[in-house]
């Protein structure tokens, strides 16, 4: 490790899930006391101040790895070091005017990318220097590329694309056209999934070749064939989110086709990995181990869900109640950011010389309450999802606000596990801190 | 490289060339849409700038923080009065909004355009086979 700008972007990719967790506190706490910091500040802006910390969190934390990862291997060294930092200025420089925007009000109001679109010219020429960068360095590689290469280098292009696309509706031809606008909009958001899973997924192959010490799990035939499907799903999968808007029959039907492979890509390989990993070799990365252990689990019950909710009778009652939600939610925290915490365990072992973590048991400890009280989490959003269904079909005029009362038990419950997931997450995160300080401190200045 | 990533690079090439050519199809005539009237269109960029998908949804895509609004307008006992008396209104969790007549008008107007395109939820829609779903098409079926 010789840089210490993949530090700095873990260390505030880590603070960053902190304040996005924290912040899911304070949403839930409105959403049960609708007065609650109203004045202060209101839904509409605690809300994506909440998603973006939650977006940069793995952002930051898969930028960090990959700067990392790529050094650390086919004996690369990153070509120009002033393009890192321009990266890493970008950032600081689109992180700081997101959080003016919102302070300020003034907005772009998309779902996701709710700041000022002006903002998105930062963010999009970050990407740029890093694509640049990326692929410079790598062409330097003597031997062929592992899948996980292919999956950054993927995930980086796509990203570039996906912010393009996603901001069409400056035009005209987009704007004024209501159903247009929406569906390419979502269609956007599909690369932006399909992108930022292609950078985690990437990630999670390159830990379980450097844990198992075999790197056929990204080099054989297998992984290159889920890769081109995860790449055909980010590519035509996308609209499952629009089922429902009125849309050509045929948008709907690709979709509905391509989605049905998506999920099963991932937990094959991961599966595959798991039964060959020799007990000695789980030893070596025990936290990462378990969390990509963990990322199992998740991907198992997504899976199930995923796939249920693709079929789109199943999608018209379940669309638009918190089953979306517990969706979203199971992939971000469940999936991704156990993929991401298992990075970060690894990426901070490695600086630790190997040696295990002081607190290592707060972590093992730290890992329960997160996995537990997540899970009670995401059964409570299922559960209100279905409530929320099976009170839209028996009595569609109901008013919002009695509907949502009826959910107000659910709700106090799903505070509570919020608490237990921020709890856990403090447990795994704040051992990180020190060794990440301490290294870089006496990290050279790139 | 090996002939076996010469023939990934050749499925990637053909993934992004079909790729280039859905986008278009999507683009065009994936996505028919009546044209929005100018107050409308004004009235979303309002609906943007106050960030109103955070609590509202439309085709049911947005926050859950208050109802879906895609059919406000025509829903029976609601309307654009309805969804007027509410926009300053500051009630439960919806911020103390001050749009004057003129922006509240452009609001109404983009609402009412969003109406026309669809019905949300679509009580309409036929389950048919392979779990598909044939949705019901508002006034702009001609579109179809």
């Amino acid at each position: 490790m010789n840089s210490k700008i993949p530090l700095i972007l873990l260390s505030l990719g880590l603070a960053s899930l902190l304040l996005g967790a924290g912040l899911g506190l304070l949403i839930t706490n409105q959403i049960l006391h609708p007065d609650f910091l109203k004045d202060m500040i209101a839904f509409n802006r605690l809300r994506p101040l909440h998603v973006s910390s939650e977006i940069g969190w793995i952002i930051l934390t898969v930028i960090a790895g990959v700067y990392t990862y790529v050094a650390q291997t086919h004996n690369l060294k990153w070509r120009f070091p002033w393009m890192t930092r321009l990266h890493f200025f970008l950032l600081v420089f689109s992180a700081i005017f997101i959080l003016f925007s919102y302070i300020s009000g003034r907005m772009g109001g998309r779902e996701y990318l709710t700041f000022h679109p002006l903002i998105s010219i930062p963010i999009i020429l970050g990407w740029l220097v890093f694509g640049i960068h990326y692929f410079s360095t790598l062409r330097a590689a003597k031997s062929k590329w592992p899948v996980y290469f292919w999956m950054w280098g993927t995930g980086i292009a796509f990203m570039i694309f996906h912010l393009c696309e996603a901001h069409l509706w400056l035009l005209p031809y987009f704007r004024s056209y209501f159903i247009r606008d929406i569906t390419v909009q979502w269609k956007s958001y599909g690369s932006f999934f399909g992108s930022w899973n292609m950078l985690i997924y990437g990630t999670a192959i390159f830990l379980m070749a450097k844990i198992k010490n075999d790197e056929q799990v990204a080099t054989g035939k297998m992984a290159f064939f889920f890769y081109f499907l995860g790449l055909t799903n980010l590519m035509f999968g996308w609209a499952h989110h629009t089922y429902l808007i009125p849309t050509k029959p045929w948008v709907r039907g690709i979709a509905y086709a391509i989605s049905m492979t998506e999920w099963i890509v991932f937990i094959y390989m991961i599966m595959d990995w798991v039964r060959s990993l020799r007990a000695e070799e789980k030893q070596s990365f025990s936290h990462s181990f378990s969390f990509l252990k963990a990322t199992d689990f998740w991907v198992f019950l997504n899976l199930f869900m995923a796939l249920l909710m693709s079929i789109p009778t199943i999608h018209f009652y379940t669309h638009g109640t918190y089953i979306t939600v517990a969706h979203s939610m199971g992939t971000t925290i469940g999936i991704n950011t156990s993929i991401l915490l298992a990075s970060s365990v690894f990426l901070v072992s490695r600086l630790h010389s190997g040696q295990q973590l002081q607190s290592n048991r707060l972590i093992s400890n730290g890992f329960w309450v997160f996995n537990c009280s997540f899970l009670v989490f995401w059964l409570n959003l299922i559960i209100s999802g279905i409530l929320k269904a099976k009170m839209h079909s028996q009595a569609p005029v109901m008013p919002f606000a009695v509907m949502q009362a009826e959910l107000n038990p659910l709700m106090i419950l799903f505070f509570v596990a919020g608490c237990g997931i921020l709890v856990g997450l403090m447990m795994i995160v704040f051992p990180l801190f020190p060794v990440l300080v301490r290294n870089i401190k006496k990290s050279e200045y790139i | 490289m090996n002939l076996r990533h010469r023939r990934y690079r050749r499925v990637l090439v053909t993934l992004l060339s079909v790729f280039g050519i859905y986008n278009c199809l999507v683009y065009t005539d994936g996505t028919p849409s009546p044209r929005m009237p100018a107050s409308a269109v004004r009235g979303e960029v309002l609906w943007q700038e106050n960030n109103c998908v955070a609590c509202h949804q439309l085709y049911g895509l947005g926050g859950y923080m208050g109802p879906d609004l895609t059919n406000i307008i025509s829903a029976p006992g609601k309307g654009a009065e309805y969804a007027k008396a509410f926009l300053n209104s500051g009630i439960k969790s919806m911020p103390q909004f001050s749009f004057d007549e003129v922006e509240r008008e452009h609001i109404i107007q983009f609402l009412t355009a969003v109406d026309q395109t669809g019905y949300y939820p679509n009580n309409g829609a036929k389950f048919t086979r392979f779990g598909w779903l044939e949705l019901e098409y508002k006034e702009s079926k001609e579109l179809f």
